[in-house]
C-alpha cells in the first residue's frame, strides 16, 4: 500500500503541486494523466525524493518515507523509471541493471529479468548509450525491477517510442504486476496505452487531481478532453 | 648530435627513457587520483599536489622514526611508509571532503578557489613543521644503486621500484573501478548523479570515499616520489600542472587514456630535455598537446556513445 497525503511541491516561491493525496494498493496499476506542464514529472520526482516536498504522510507498506533521500526510498521499496529513461550511457547493459542490485534481495541479475526482456540479454555487453530508445526504456524498467520494489513509478514510459514497442511495454507491465504483486504508478498522455494497463485513472491539471475513474467506468471522450489543449 | 656515437645515443635514449619512466610513474599515480576525483565529482582539486607532498612527508617522518627507534627495521620500513602515506593522505582527504568540498558541489569555480586556498594552507603548514629546506628520507640500501645491462647503461633500482609500485597501484585501481561493485557505484554516479540516487546508490558516501581514495593515491605518489627526488613545501605545486595536462590529454573518464597520456608526456619531456633545455622541452610538449587537443577536444581516448 502506497499512501500520500497533502503532498506539496514548490519551485522557489511558486507552489506547483497543491495538496495532492492518494492511495494505491498492491497489485494495482494507477495511471496519472495530464498534459505537458501539469505537474506529472514534478509529482514523480518529489515522490522519489529528487525534489524537496512536504507532506503530512508518505508511506510504503506502513514505512515512512518523509525526509528520506532517494537511495533510502529505494531501499524501502520505491523504484523509479524517469522520463527520458536516464540509463547510464557509458555502462554496459549488464552493468546498468547491476546498479540496481545494491538494495533488494538479489545478488545477481535474476533470470526473470532477462525472460521479461530477452533483448537485454542479447545486448548485455553493449553500452547502454548505444541502444535504441525502446531498448533503453526496457533497460530502465529492468534496472528498477532488480531493486525488488513494492512501488514502481514510471514517468511517461511511452514518450518517443515506436508503437510496436509501446505494445510490448504494456504487456510487460501487466506481466510484472501479475508476477510480483506490486503497485505500479504510471504517468501518461497516451490514452490507448493507459487503457491497456491501468486499473484506475486520475487526471492531473495545474498540480491538482481533478478527475478519477476506474478503468471500467472510464469515459474515454471525457479523458481525451482533459488531455487535448 | 654528431658528437655522439651510435652506441652512446642508444645508451642515452635508454637511460633518458628510463628517467622518463620514473617521471611517468609519479605523474600517473598523481593523475589517477586527480582523474578519479574529477570524473566522479567534477571537482578540480588544486590541492592534489599537496596531498602528494603529504605522502612524501609521511614517508620522511616514518623513516626518521625508524632510524632513531628501530634501526634494524630500516630495510623494510618503506613498505609500511607506502601504506602509511596512503592512509594519512586518504584520511586528510576524507576530512577535507567532509569539511570543505561537499558544501561546494555544483559550484566548480568555488571549489577551484577553495582547494587552491587549501593548497596554500598546506604548503605553509609544511613550511612551519618541516622547514623550507628540502628533505629526503633515509632510503633502505636495497633501493640504492643501479642495474647495468651494458657498460654504458645505468638503470637506477629506485626507478624500477617506483615503476613496479605504479603498476601494482594501477591494476588495483583498475580492479576497483571496473570489477568491483563499489566501482560500479562510482561510474554510475559519475554519469548521472540524480539517477544513481534513484536506483539506490548513496551518492554522498560514494563521493566521500572517492575523494579519500584519490587523495590516498596521491599519498602513494608522494611515497614513490621520495625515492627519486627530495621533498620541499612547494614540491606538490611543481607537479600539479603536469598532472592536469595528463588528465586533460588522456580524456578524464578513461583509465587507459590516462596511462597513455602520462607515458607520452613524461617520455617526450625527459628525452627532449637531454637535447634541448628543459623549458624548451616543456614548450614543445605543450605546443604538441594543444594541437592534438584542438583536433580531439575530449582527449585521446574518450569513449563514444549516443548522447
Amino acid at each position: 500500500m502506497f499512501e500520500v497525503e497533502n503532498l506539496q511541491v514548490s519551485y522557489g516561491q511558486s507552489q506547483v503541486i497543491h495538496d495532492i493525496s492518494f492511495k494505491a494498493n498492491p497489485n494495482e496499476t494507477l495511471a496519472i494523466m495530464g498534459r505537458n506542464g501539469m505537474g506529472k514529472t514534478t509529482l514523480f520526482k518529489s515522490l522519489m525524493g529528487i525534489l524537496p516536498s512536504s507532506a503530512s504522510k508518505l508511506e510504503v507498506a506502513g514505512v515512512d518515507l518523509l525526509g528520506n533521500e532517494s537511495y533510502q526510498r529505494v531501499a524501502k521499496g520505491v523504484a523509479y523509471v524517469p522520463q527520458g529513461r536516464m540509463i547510464f550511457p557509458n555502462l554496459t547493459v549488464k552493468e546498468n541493471i547491476e546498479t540496481g542490485l545494491k538494495v533488494g534481495k538479489y545478488k545477481e541479475i535474476p533470470d526473470e529479468i532477462y525472460s521479461l526482456f530477452p533483448v537485454l540479454h542479447d545486448m548485455r555487453h553493449r553500452k547502454g548509450g548505444n541502444l535504441s530508445g525502446g531498448q533503453q526504456q526496457q533497460l530502465a524498467i529492468a534496472r528498477a525491477l532488480v531493486t525488488n520494489p513494492k512501488v514502481l513509478l514510471l514517468d511517461e514510459p511511452t514518450e518517443g517510442i515506436q508503437p510496436s514497442i509501446i505494445k510490448d511495454i504494456a504487456k510487460v507491465l501487466n506481466e510484472i504486476r501479475k508476477m510480483r504483486d506490486i503497485t505500479i504508478i504510471v504517468s501518461e498522455q497516451v490514452l490507448s496505452f493507459t487503457m491497456e494497463i491501468a486499473d484506475r485513472i486520475i487526471v492531473i491539471e495545474k498540480g491538482k487531481f481533478i478527475h478519477e475513474d476506474l478503468r471500467e467506468a472510464v469515459d474515454a471522450d471525457k479523458i481525451k478532453k482533459y488531455l487535448t489543449v | 648530435m654528431g658528437d655522439f656515437t651510435f652506441q652512446e645515443l642508444t645508451s642515452i635514449l635508454a637511460m633518458q627513457g628510463f628517467v622518463g619512466i620514473s617521471l611517468f610513474s609519479v605523474l600517473l599515480l598523481m593523475a589517477l587520483g586527480l582523474a578519479i576525483i574529477f570524473g566522479q565529482m567534477g571537482v578540480i582539486n588544486m590541492a592534489h599536489g599537496e596531498f602528494m607532498a603529504l605522502g612524501a612527508y609521511t614517508t620522511y617522518m616514518l623513516s626518521m622514526f625508524t632510524r632513531t627507534h628501530y634501526p634494524e627495521l630500516m630495510p623494510y620500513y618503506f613498505f609500511f611508509a607506502i601504506i602509511a602515506s596512503f592512509l594519512v593522505a586518504g584520511i586528510v582527504g576524507y576530512l577535507t571532503e567532509f569539511a570543505l568540498i561537499r558544501h561546494l558541489y555544483k559550484r566548480p569555480l568555488d571549489t577551484l578557489l577553495a582547494t587552491w586556498g587549501l593548497s596554500l594552507i598546506m604548503q605553509q603548514m609544511f613550511r612551519t613543521f618541516f622547514g623550507s629546506r628540502e628533505v629526503s628520507p633515509a632510503l633502505p640500501d636495497w633501493l640504492m644503486g643501479s642495474w647495468m645491462p651494458t657498460d654504458s647503461i645505468f638503470i637506477p633500482i629506485n626507478g624500477m621500484f617506483v615503476l613496479g609500485l605504479t603498476t601494482v597501484v594501477t591494476f588495483a585501481v583498475y580492479y576497483l573501478m571496473y570489477r568491483s561493485s563499489w566501482g560500479l557505484n562510482v561510474r554510475a554516479t559519475t554519469q548521472n548523479r540524480v539517477m544513481s540516487g534513484a536506483v539506490g546508490i548513496n551518492t554522498k558516501q560514494v563521493d566521500r570515499l572517492t575523494f579519500a581514495l584519490g587523495c590516498g593515491i596521491a599519498g602513494i605518489a608522494g611515497a614513490a616520489f621520495t625515492t627519486i627526488a627530495s621533498t620541499g613545501p612547494t614540491t606538490g605545486s611543481l607537479y600539479i600542472v603536469d598532472t592536469f595536462m595528463v588528465v586533460v590529454f588522456g580524456g578524464a573518464a578513461s583509465l587507459f587514456g590516462t596511462i597513455a597520456s602520462a607515458f607520452t608526456i613524461a617520455q617526450a619531456q625527459s628525452i627532449l630535455e637531454f637535447f634541448i633545455s628543459s623549458s624548451m622541452a616543456k614548450v614543445l610538449t605543450l605546443l604538441t598537446l594543444i594541437i592534438i587537443l584542438m583536433i580531439r577536444p575530449e582527449g585521446l581516448f574518450a569513449s563514444k556513445v549516443r548522447k
